[in-house]
């Protein structure tokens, strides 16, 4: 596994990365509580502690490349430029919502950023982001589509059709594992008789390889070099190793874990090893933190405003978007 | 005199309307299990390889679930992908995709994103393949909201259908009987595209409705001939599209004959009949003189043994049987 403490980062680059990731979590922290007051229903699945899996990922995209994910969605989307007002009233339910109050926290889209979901069947998401990157081969076009997607999707056959299928037609597929132990509440060992995820990928002839999910740079770093492998030549497997922090989803007293472990991970945790380290070369100040913190505070009130202020969608409306053309 | 025009098979009607659309838009493409190689399971695709070449006549892997996925994607991604899944039985491998992704990423996403996909399937029984290879499950796929149903049942249709679904914005899933790909019919030099929301009248008729589609369409015509023998005068109706369903022109017809039978190669309980029925109860009761009447599939896997898949299945004479019985028993 690749680590990159120590190695010299570009301090603008370092901080915007700290920034990112404070913005996923507090707007998470905003999520769950806002899930509390009873303003967000539905499942919600909170992505605190893998942050830098997402923020590290989409640092590496460009802005004409594709991204498929889960259920576990808000983070890259928000990374991924989902505006975040769009994505707190969708949230809400509203027709504000980047999915008019359609989709809810699970399937959070936004056809300009070229986010495609928010994919809530564990798996489905891999052969969709086999065929979005088909249409960019038979279209003559360079894009990677990243797909992101659990270690739980890795036991499912649309994951080994979909690694087949890539690498048969050598497709621009960048297939992201975020792996974070537990599928719901089944740690991997339990589920899966191979638990390094990457060694999956030999079996397909697709390069793979595994990184410090917990380290925004180190991901960053494999995502560029994983990214240019697959516009050079076809598919690629990168396996993410994380935790995550909270519950799986509201509903879950975690009764299969226990807190040491949870606690031990926090320690290890994305946003104050990288503050530690920043901190440590001399790159961060208090002042910056906090600038950081002001920031991204005033960020979520516009966002939950602008979710407060949204509309819920007429019922007469109920049936629209269910096709594009209406039937006679 | 004109000279006799040459009879056109369902199977050659399909393969020149995919020539067609693949001549005409360079964005569609056909992908599936042995559709070109081999030529195609029903021999749909055969010589499209040679012509097209294989970046746009795509072999896949035994991947039902992958391959219908990929569909959905690159229509995404902006092309106009036909997906031929070889038989409906199979593509209970791709449910997850056709029914999670296709029927509801466009509501889902706000209508962001829609899905222009076709996807084809070879259908049905009769052919003593038993359980695992005999299923007709259009009418249960049109249970789906944001997906279109389409089932030719005639050479014209077979000709005309695909590029409608092709330029249709939305997934349409096409319902291809296998007992019909050796069905001719003459077609015209200009055969080209046609509508794929409304039931046709395939026979006129003033004593009752029969209403059915896809494979079962032959057998109704069958039934109706055997009828008029007796004097009863059957109008049959080929529903085609299964959804969205055409309600006004079954309605008129039974407002009409005041009596109407479904005839369904699904089975019985919960079948696209029963769907009819309702709807028929609905809109049309107090026109009726006859309790509407059903000749459905049995209520079994379908048996291997010939004599047993006959009896499982819809016949001429049962469908005629049926009427007869709608028609003398009330007045």
């Amino acid at each position: 596994m690749s680590a990159t403490a120590g190695a010299p980062v570009e301090r603008t680059h370092a901080l915007a990365l700290l920034r990112d990731m404070i913005r996923v979590r507090r707007f998470e922290e905003k999520c769950a509580e806002l899930y509390s007051a009873g303003r967000i229903r539905g499942f919600l699945h909170l992505y605190i502690g893998e942050e830098a899996c997402a923020v590290g990922a989409v640092q590496a995209l460009g802005p004409e490349d594709a991204v498929v994910a889960t259920y576990r969605e808000h983070g890259h989307a928000l990374v991924r430029g989902v505006d975040p007002g769009r994505l707190m009233a969708e949230m809400f339910g509203m027709r504000e919502g980047c999915s008019r109050g359609r989709g809810g926290s699970m399937h959070i889209f936004d056809a300009a950023a070229r986010f495609y979901g928010g994919n809530a069947i564990v798996g489905g998401g891999l052969p969709v982001a086999v065929g979005l990157a088909l249409a960019d081969r038979m279209q003559g076009r360079q894009r990677v589509t990243a797909c992101f997607f659990g270690e739980g999707a890795v036991a499912e056959g649309e994951f080994h059709e979909s690694l087949n299928l890539a690498a048969l037609w050598k497709l621009p597929v960048l297939f992201l594992c975020e792996n974070n132990l537990y599928a719901m509440g089944t740690r991997i060992d339990l589920s899966q008789s191979q638990t390094d995820v990457h060694a999956r990928a030999a079996g397909y002839r697709i390069p793979a390889a595994v990184v410090d999910g917990m380290d925004v740079l180190a991901v960053e770093r494999a995502v560029r070099e994983a990214a240019a492998s697959v516009r050079e030549g076809g598919p690629y497997l990168l396996e993410l190793r994380t935790y995550r922090f909270r519950a799986h989803s509201m509903f879950d007293p975690e009764l299969y874990r226990s807190k040491s472990e949870v606690i031990a991970w926090m320690a290890r945790g994305p946003i104050v090893t990288f503050t530690a380290r920043l901190r440590a070369q001399g790159l961060l100040e208090d002042a910056d933190l906090e600038s950081i913190e002001a920031e991204v505070a005033r960020e979520i009130d516009e966002a939950v405003a602008f979710a407060e202020a949204g509309t819920p969608e007429p019922a007469a409306d109920l049936l629209r978007d269910v096709y594009v053309e209406a039937a006679p | 005199m004109s000279p006799a025009r040459a009879k056109t098979s369902y199977r050659e009607a399909l393969r020149e309307a995919l020539r067609e659309a693949m001549q005409e838009d360079p964005r569609v493409f056909l992908m599936g299990e042995d559709v070109g190689r081999y030529g195609g399971s029903y021999a749909v695709s055969k010589g499209l390889l040679e012509e097209f070449g294989p970046d746009r006549i795509r072999d896949t892997p035994l991947s039902e679930s992958a391959f219908v996925g990929a569909g959905i994607g690159a229509a995404m991604g902006g092309m106009r992908p036909i997906v031929e899944i070889m038989t409906v039985n199979f593509s209970l491998l791709a449910l997850d995709q056709i029914m999670n992704n296709a029927a509801t990423v466009h509501h889902m996403s706000g209508g962001q994103v829609s899905v222009p996909l076709v996807i084809r399937m070879a259908t049905g029984a009769g052919r003593q393949l038993a359980a695992q290879h005999s299923h007709s499950l259009e009418g249960w796929y049109a249970h789906i909201p944001g997906l279109r149903i389409v089932t030719p049942a005639t050479v014209e249709d077979a000709r005309g259908m695909l590029p409608t679904a092709l330029a249709c914005p939305d997934p349409v899933l096409m319902f291809e009987n296998a007992l019909l790909y050796n069905l001719e019919a003459e077609l015209p030099p200009d055969a080209g595209a046609v509508d794929i929301d409304r039931a046709a009248v395939r026979r006129d008729g003033e004593t009752l409705s029969v209403i059915t589609y896809g494979g079962s369409l032959g057998k109704c015509l069958t039934a109706a001939d055997l009828l008029a023998r007796d004097g009863i005068e059957a109008e049959v109706i080929d529903l085609r599209s299964l959804r969205p369903l055409d309600d006004a022109t079954v309605l008129q017809s039974v407002r009409r004959t005041r009596r109407a039978l479904l005839v369904d190669e699904g089975w019985r309980s919960g079948s696209l009949a029963a769907e009819i029925s309702a709807r028929i109860m609905e809109q049309a009761f107090y026109d009726l003189d006859a309790p509407v009447a059903r000749v459905c599939a049995a209520e079994v896997p379908i048996p291997y043994a010939r004599h047993l898949e006959e009896a499982a299945l819809p016949q001429p004479e049962t469908i005629a049987a049926a009427a007869r019985s709608l028609v003398a028993e009330h007045v």
